[in-house]
């Protein structure tokens, strides 16, 4: 589901420049667009961002890195978000990530050794009275339990 | 004639499978020949019953629920289309105890109509306060803003009209109008409810404060983890543009305002306003000193009104049916209703909105019906992450924001967080600590260290090293970050670990 660009990667980049330098406050739309493109944010998208909008390469690499979604590395086939609030924590969900971190033996913010799941924490899906919640490539998924949370993985990952 | 059938399309609905139950209701009365109109409503709030299908019939809606694809066939069988009965029969819906016993002002239509179609949106009373605002002075519409008692319902409960009043007054052309839908407090869920089940009732009240304070553009900021909301949202602000609900002449007003919808990227601290309008700006999230205040100088510098999203929706039934019958609501100072979240471990989690004054331990029993898990509740967690712990001797609070305050307790955005006997309050005293340093800013210093400086000491008082003097080095650290911290973050993240310290003190010496 990601990485499904059609161009190089500076032709995304270039495209996305496009859509959005202009825009009073352009840059989070244009890195939006350029890691729904790539699944991240590449290291040589920086300078050309930064030439666009007349900023400097630190002040474009420092809102990159302020922000969790923006990866800068690519991820994995699939990623696996699962929660940690407090909703999720009093419905036994700290258990279920332990669960799911040894299933694809990754910690989190890393891709399991085949290169399928990229896993990461997120504070909270607005599922909460559907606790323990998980994301799946951008799908929620509600009262998840170790065994629901298996036959996922065994489905998706054939 | 064809059946309606309403099968919801809100994210938790759809978490559990919602979107495989339209499908086979579809596919079922294709089978069967029948007609069948399938309706993708919100959700009603009513969680341990979704997906939850509702049926129109002469009697009214029928609901049926929890409904797996694998009852579908057998709700067929059972004459579900002339609300025949069936084990999954809940009765007439608004009949649901759960449901009736609500008094849904600003949810009226969540989880009633389809949430894109404007012509149901304005049978049920939509976009008349939008028609009566218009045709009113800006003066006039902020003084019936004042006058309603309505208070900002993303947390901190700023009187509304008062912020409007000051933008109004501002001096400078420009004014902008941003909606904070950021709802990052865990156990919250209001916002992202109201944005996919009722949508345009967030744009009419964006458009009423626009056209009050004379601003022509809005902006939406919600965060990424809400890509169904996006999805909704998206599509019904080109509806409200091609029907002229937005746009050059706003409901023939000849007045202009238009809504951008801007996407957060995974900073809790952007749900602060100063923080989320430098990531309009396009910068890092950033907490700002203050003064000067958004009102005064907001996004691009200009004057600002900025809201949560269950205060804008808010708006359109004070300006339908007046600001004193929104006032006559509530207890107090808290005027009106707030749309509570029941969350966490609670048997019939959901949405409930009620009048301030009820009760915590009302809404905990005779709406949460206890826990899930049916084992004792020891402690809930009131307002989101920055809420205080509280034990069962404090359910008898009426929900009032300073009945709350009395208790160093907050109402914040409604999001009420339940836990059973099998909690260890101090793993979540350091919870709520890890949070603050990974969310932290990192602007100011009682957030950005005292954060990871306070996991570290509960670690040591778990622990049993020194323990008297790490408790009262963790006291002396949560007065320094109550006090010292530029936003409420680090201001607020002493209220969780404080009150689990003072009513839950055996899980730190076990």
């Amino acid at each position: 589901m990601r990485g499904q660009h059609s161009g190089s990667p500076a032709s995304v980049v270039q495209a996305a420049i496009e859509n959005h330098a202009r825009r009073p406050g352009g840059l989070l739309p244009l890195l939006h667009e350029v890691q729904h493109e790539l699944g991240y944010v590449p290291e040589e998208a920086i300078a050309p961002i930064a030439t666009a909008l007349n900023l400097s390469r630190a002040e474009i690499h420092g809102v990159v890195s302020f922000y969790p979604d923006f990866r800068r590395t690519a991820p994995g086939r699939h990623v696996l978000k699962v929660c940690r609030a407090e909703a999720c924590q009093a419905m036994r969900g700290e258990a279920l990530a332990e669960h799911i971190k040894r299933r694809l033996g990754v910690e989190f913010n890393a891709t399991s050794a085949d290169g399928s799941v990229t896993l990461e924490p997120v504070y909270c899906l607005g599922n909460c009275a559907c606790a323990p919640a998980v994301m799946w490539d951008g799908e929620v998924i509600g009262r998840v339990s170790a065994n629901q949370l298996d036959a996922l993985l065994a489905e998706r990952l054939t | 004639m064809s059946t309606v059938v309403y099968v919801p399309q809100d994210t938790s609905a759809l978490s559990l499978g919602a979107h495989a139950v339209a499908q086979r209701v579809a596919a079922e009365a294709a089978r069967l020949g029948q007609e069948v109109q399938v309706v993708r409503n919100g959700s009603r709030g009513l969680f341990w019953l979704e997906p939850l299908v509702e049926v129109e019939t002469p009697a009214g809606r029928m609901a049926y629920g929890p409904v797996s694809p694998a009852d579908v066939a057998s709700l067929f069988e059972a004459g579900w289309l002339t609300g025949g009965k069936h084990a999954l029969s809940l009765g007439p819906t608004e009949a649901i105890p759960y449901l009736k016993r609500q008094e849904r002002l600003c949810f009226a239509r969540v989880g009633v109509i389809d949430p894109l179609n404007l012509d149901a949106y304005e049978a049920l009373g939509g976009l008349r306060g939008l028609r009566n605002s218009a045709g009113m002075a800006g003066a006039k519409v902020v003084e019936d803003v004042v006058e309603s008692g309505l208070r900002g319902r993303g947390g901190a409960a700023f009187p509304t009209g008062i912020k409007w009043r000051t933008v109004l007054q501002a001096s400078g052309s420009v004014k902008y109008i941003v909606c904070n839908a950021d709802e990052g407090d865990s156990g919250t869920f209001s916002d992202r409810m109201l944005m996919e089940g009722d949508p345009f009732c967030l744009i009419e009240g964006m458009a009423i404060a626009g056209l009050a304070v004379g601003a022509e553009q809005g902006y939406v900021y919600l965060r990424s983890e809400y890509p169904n909301a996006q999805r909704l949202f998206t599509s019904a602000l080109q509806i409200a543009r091609a029907k002229g609900v937005l746009g050059a002449d706003v409901l023939g007003s000849g007045k202009a305002f238009d809504i951008e919808l801007r996407m957060g990227a995974g900073a809790y601290i952007c749900g602060e306003e100063t923080s989320l309008l430098e990531s309009l700006e396009g910068k890092r999230g950033m907490v700002r000193y203050k003064p000067p205040l958004p009102a005064i100088e907001g996004l691009f510098g200009r004057p600002t009104v900025v809201n949560n999203v269950i205060t804008f929706a808010s708006l359109p039934i004070i300006f339908d049916k007046g600001a004193a019958y929104y006032r006559d609501f509530g207890m107090g100072r808290s005027r009106g209703t707030l749309p509570f979240q029941l969350a966490g471990n609670v048997k019939y989690g959901g949405l409930v909105e009620k009048a301030f004054g009820l009760t915590l331990r009302e809404l905990l029993h005779d709406f949460g019906g206890g826990s899930a898990t049916g084992r004792p509740i020891r402690a809930v967690q009131v307002g989101g992450p920055l809420g205080a712990y509280l034990p069962e001797s404090q359910f008898d609070t009426p929900l009032d924001y300073e009945a709350f305050a009395r208790i160093n307790g907050m109402i914040g955005h409604g999001g009420v967080v339940v836990f059973d006997d099998s909690v260890d309050m101090a793993s979540m005293a350091r919870y709520a600590m890890e949070f603050c340093a990974v969310e932290s800013c990192g602007k100011c210093t009682p957030c950005r260290i005292g954060s990871t400086r306070g996991m570290e000491t509960i670690d040591r008082i778990v622990a049993g090293q020194q323990r008297e003097k790490n408790i009262a080095t963790l006291k002396d650290l949560c007065d320094t970050m109550l006090h010292g911290s530029l936003c409420a973050l680090g201001g607020m993240t002493p209220f969780p670990v404080v009150s689990a310290l003072e009513h839950f003190r055996g899980d730190f010496e076990k």
